[in-house]
């Protein structure tokens, strides 16, 4: 399991590595953190000529208030917001979500950048950030471009990004006074990537979103579920089931017994929790 | 922590010495300090990589292998090894098939993932980039992944010249079979115990030269036992024994998985001989859950029956153990099925047995042994069945238990099986167990409902450990070699000081103190004086290395009886010395005390060794002498224990929370209680892993869907809980100071432990969990299932 030749480069700033991975072409590829880039890259599965490491661009690591919110930069470790380092919007929610992802040591070095990226379906980033109703940045060879990250993910392990783009933020709105927040996952064993996630962001009477991670495809929102919580008519447990299982049928349609039976319980839970 | 037993007895063996003294492990020091020394920490001037080329299909005939071009030199096939010979494998049994298992393959690939070539480089990327650009042609065949339809008329066999996919199948029928067949209570069940890893810390891996001066090869080998593997690796390369040295250094687990001799370890030796530089293979994790030893996987179909007063009668059915696509050398994995049965009647005064067993050739890596070998499975079959009578009848499972098990006024006693337990308190220990885990306390909090919707369940599972058998019991097996003694030579130096070499090997277990411990009370010094050397053919006597809980009574016994001669000849120098007669002195502290004053031991030693004038006359120099121990009753001696476990379930989510684990332990006398405690806990951290977490999953076409740790969960810190252990001590009548085996017992019992807890979480809507491993998936399903039947809702 030792990874086939590849150049590297370390990239001196945003523009730089754009210009690298528009240069690269197909063979190009972004590292931040490595976390799962260098095992798919050891285990020859991510086949890869050029490593454009942007781990060393400082712009990359920047956390700054922005009108309504947070600008939380792609090379932001699960650490350093674990550790409460930046400022976060929400950040009972996303210190949390930070302290449950894989091991410490993967925590120290893998970036939210990279996690969304990657858009492993099963992730707890995109999941999060998806009920936080967060825009990401991205910048390559056409320039700078904002997008929802509902519409940056596109499916298990696809986005939007073209060749030549990279992440460089995430404008993450920071929710009203009063937000309750709840998440729930079960993993096979502590640190493993999730085989259900439940996200709540609620501010009573004013907004609420339910988002379920850990699909086949990537996370995706609960609507008729975030009525209810929205509403605060969540005490009726056959209610909100039934509420569940049509945002299921419409949202993961090709989850099993047991995989609706596992969703319905994390999004319970995560209801439970904001309520 | 309880302490228990034959109090008397017991202080009998604990006398003023080492033995029973908690030591802190002398092999520590070097693995805390990162300075231990694994096969991959060998370096040699020219040494070079390799990469293996494996099949990519599960099945199929191999028809070229395509070197690319200008690497033509680095990349070798079978034919390209020069001569290696092939051995049979198995148990030397007639109705045993034998199908050879090349170290390369020749003409068929039977598993993906069997090595088809070698591939040389600088480093193990640069052999791995050149593995890369082989190119295989093979023609797939159908893959056989099922171990019950391999057995079906018709289906595609993996070795042409067999008459159908078994290595070997046989037949149990012991006991009142009628009896059985009439009984009131009749419950049928099938259990499952899947496929899985060894997953040792340290993987396998080897480093093989030529020494130009010795004119011998030289191979350092991650090996549980490097004279067996010498034996194996001097047949297969047609060099004699003297030719050949293995050296294990440090060996970071082996639990089985190291025992058996690889493909990979005879090529690369050949290799090594062929290339004339040093040659290097470490397994990668990869190669380990694909390639490595593969354990577990058996299917029962049992009928267990009962009179309606709970009194047990009979085990009836049929086993198949999923013994992959080859026997590995020496025997394989082939007392399976048979130690399977035979421990199927539990600890209990079932008297009718009969079993009809199966070990199957399947297109998986081949099965060899693994830390409980067979016993977790029939653990988890029989102690399931046990309570599922118990819920028929409507009775506490602890109480049929308790009404069944074998008492100790009937010790020994002869299980239907054909296994005899020796000494011991099996009804107390249940009774330890239920006070440890406060199983009162247990069904009190169950009356009410848990605040967070999950349920609580508490389960009990009894196991016993067969260790210390020797030439008797590895007959009665057909072994190819029979273990049926351990080897110890112990030195005196000039000072005192003491090298003691022994023909077991430690991968973990604290043999460098246990040992030395033996020694040391023996000899009456400390056993900082005593060194343990192991694990290298040059400098050890022959002895067949540690597996199957053997170590202490063997090795422990072999210590004991070379110590012992050393003291004699210690105590006549002393007397002679002293001038008093022999039978005037004794051995304390350090020096041999007459009735009228002491020499040291130091000063005997150097008498012996470079000052022959101090010797009574006639007698010949040197403290040292080698000696060879096997307990007087081959049979085999049993620790035994019963395990207790506390769990929340999760109805919906399926996920299973340990919240306490607790164990009432005999292994007799423990030369290292300390060490005794750490087996119990690392036992049950892997029993744990069986029971909720490790499985190999196989696609039908023969894939293995578990082959990163991504896939195959292994539990960690935050899974294993510290488990609490009560002792009792009925030492061996038939071993040095009363030891029995205590390696394996920790990973017999959890499966069906955490089985049945999970079970009681939801008696009374009948939830069972019949297959390991108990995953967050398999448990819902259960619950789901049972909810259906009783046509509840979601």
């Amino acid at each position: 399991m030792k990874s086939a030749p590849f150049d590297y480069v370390s990239a001196a700033s945003v523009e730089d590595a754009a210009e690298r991975l528009t240069a690269g072409a197909g063979g190009a590829v972004v590292i931040s953190g490595g976390q799962s880039l260098m095992p798919l890259l050891a285990l020859r599965l991510a086949p890869a000529e050029t490593l454009v490491d942007v781990s060393g661009i400082a712009g990359l690591k920047v956390v700054a208030a922005i009108p309504g919110g947070v600008r939380i930069g792609a090379g932001v470790t699960h650490a350093d917001i674990e550790d409460g380092k930046v400022e976060v919007p929400a950040r009972a929610l996303m210190q949390r979500v930070a302290a449950g992802i894989a091991y410490r040591s993967i925590r120290n070095h893998g970036t939210i950048g990279g996690s969304v990226a990657l858009a492993d379906p099963a992730a707890d980033w995109p999941a999060c950030l998806l009920a936080l109703g967060a825009s990401v940045r991205i910048t390559g060879p056409s320039g700078e471009r904002v997008e929802t990250i509902d519409r940056f993910l596109l499916g298990a392990y696809t986005t939007s990004l073209q060749t030549g783009e990279i992440i460089t933020a995430f404008d993450v709105p920071q929710p009203a006074e009063g937000a309750r927040f709840g998440w729930a996952k079960v993993v096979r064993k502590s640190g493993a990537f999730a085989m259900s996630i439940g996200c709540v962001v609620c501010v009573p009477g004013v907004s609420a979103a339910v988002v379920l991670g850990g699909t086949t495809t990537r996370p995706v929102a609960m609507p008729e579920t975030a009525t209810l919580v929205l509403r605060g008519a969540t005490a009726n447990e056959a209610t909100v089931r039934k509420a569940i299982a049509g945002d299921l049928a419409s949202g993961a349609p090709d989850a099993d017994d047991y995989q609706r039976r596992l969703h319905t319980a994390t999004l319970l839970r995560a209801i439970g929790e904001a309520a | 922590m309880i302490d228990d037993g034959d109090t008397a007895m017991a202080d009998m063996h604990h006398a003023e010495g080492w033995i029973g003294a908690r030591l802190l492990r002398k092999e520590d020091g070097r693995h805390l300090a990162g300075a231990a020394q694994f096969v991959a920490d060998i370096r040699l001037p020219g040494m070079k990589d390799v990469a293996f080329v494996r099949s990519q299909v599960a099945h199929g005939n191999l028809r070229g292998v395509t070197k690319p071009t200008g690497l033509e030199r680095s990349v070798f096939t079978f034919a390209d090894l020069g001569a290696v010979t092939v051995l049979p494998a198995g148990p030397e049994m007639p109705a045993f098939k034998l199908g050879p298992y090349p170290p390369l393959a020749t003409d068929r690939v039977r598993y993906a993932g069997q090595t088809i070539a070698v591939c040389v480089g600088r480093t193990r990327g640069e052999a791995e980039d050149i593995a890369d650009k082989v190119e295989v042609d093979i023609d797939e065949l159908p893959a056989v992944v099922d171990c019950i339809a391999a057995m079906k008329p018709g289906t595609q066999r993996l070795f042409d010249h067999w008459a159908d996919n078994a290595f070997m199948t046989s037949t149990i029928a012991e006991g009142d079979l009628a009896r059985a067949a009439a009984a009131p209570i009749r419950l049928q069940r099938r259990f499952r115990m899947n496929r899985q890893a060894t997953v040792t810390l340290e993987g396998r891996g080897v480093v093989a030269h030529w020494d130009r001066r010795l004119e011998e090869l030289v191979v350092h080998l991650s090996t549980q036992g490097a004279h067996v593997m010498r034996i194996g690796l001097a047949q297969s390369l047609g060099l004699p024994e003297n030719k050949v040295r293995v050296i294990a250094p440090d060996v970071g687990g082996g639990f089985g998985g190291k025992n058996r001799l690889m493909p990979e370890e005879v090529a690369v030796a050949a290799l090594a001989i062929k290339l004339g530089h040093p040659v290097r293979w470490i397994e990668d994790r990869r190669e380990h859950l694909i390639a490595s030893v593969h354990a577990r996987d058996h299917t029962y179909d049992l009928t267990i029956s009962a009179e309606r007063d709970g009194t047990l009668i009979g085990v009836e059915g049929d086993v198949y153990v999923d013994a992959g696509a080859y026997a590995l050398w020496p025997t394989g994995a082939f007392m399976e099925t048979s130690m399977a049965a035979r421990n199927l009647p539990g600890p209990y005064r079932i008297k009718a047995l009969k079993v009809n067993t199966w070990t199957v050739a399947t297109n998986k890596a081949p099965m060899g042994p693994y830390r409980g070998v067979a016993r977790p499975g029939a653990c988890f079959a029989i102690e399931r069945l046990v309570d599922e009578v118990a819920r028929e009848l409507g009775r506490e499972a602890f109480d049929l238990r308790r009404q069944n098990i074998v008492a100790k006024a009937e010790l020994p006693y002869t299980t239907v099986g054909g296994m005899t337990f020796d000494t011991g308190d099996y009804v107390r220990s249940m009774d330890m167990a239920a006070e440890l885990i406060g199983a009162d306390a247990i069904r009190k909090r169950q009356a009410t409902a848990e605040k967070d919707g999950r349920a609580i369940g508490v389960g009990f599972a009894f196991y016993s450990e067969q260790s210390g058998h020797g030439a008797v019991e590895w007959q009665k097996r057909r072994g190819r070699l029979i273990p049926g003694y351990e080897s110890c030579n112990a030195r005196m130096n000039s000072d005192g000081s003491v090298h003691i070499a022994v023909g077991t090997q430690a991968f973990g277990q604290g043999h460098d103190t246990t040992f030395a411990q033996i020694c040391a009370h023996e000899l009456g010094i400390d056993p900082a004086a005593v060194s343990v050397r192991y694990g290298d053919t040059a400098t050890t006597p022959m002895g067949f290395g540690s597996f199957g809980s053997r170590s202490i009574v063997f090795g422990g016994g072999a210590v004991a009886r070379a110590s012992r001669t050393l003291a004699d000849k210690i105590k006549r120098i002393g007397a002679h010395l002293l001038q008093t007669d022999v039978a005037n002195v004794r051995i304390e502290k350090g020096a041999v005390y007459g009735p009228s004053g002491s020499v040291r031991i130091a000063e005997v030693a150097r008498a012996a060794n470079v000052r022959q004038e101090m010797l009574p006359a006639g007698m010949d120099p040197l403290l040292e002498t080698t000696a060879t121990y096997e307990p007087r009753d081959s049979g085999g001696v049993f620790s035994y224990g019963t395990h207790a476990a506390v769990v929340a379930v999760d109805p919906e989510t399926g996920v299973v929370e340990i919240l306490d684990y607790c164990v009432a332990e005999d292994c007799g006398t423990a030369i290292n209680p300390m060490i005794v405690d750490a087996q119990v806990q690392g036992g049950i951290a892997q029993g744990i892993g069986t029971a909720l977490y490790e499985e190999i999953p196989f696609s039908p076409e023969g894939q293995p869907l578990a082959t990163t740790f991504a896939d195959y969960h292994v539990p960690g810190a935050l899974e294993v809980p510290t488990v609490r252990v009560g002792h009792l001590c009925h030492p061996a009548e038939g071993t040095e100071y009363g030891v029995k085996g205590v390696g394996e017992g920790g990973a017999i019992a959890p499966p069906a432990v955490l089985g049945n807890a999970i079970a009681d979480a939801f008696r009374t809507m009948g939830v069972e969990c019949n297959e390991t491993p108990m995953t967050p998936r398999r448990v819902s399903d259960a619950v789901a299932a049972a909810r259906a039947r009783q046509g509840g809702g979601a």
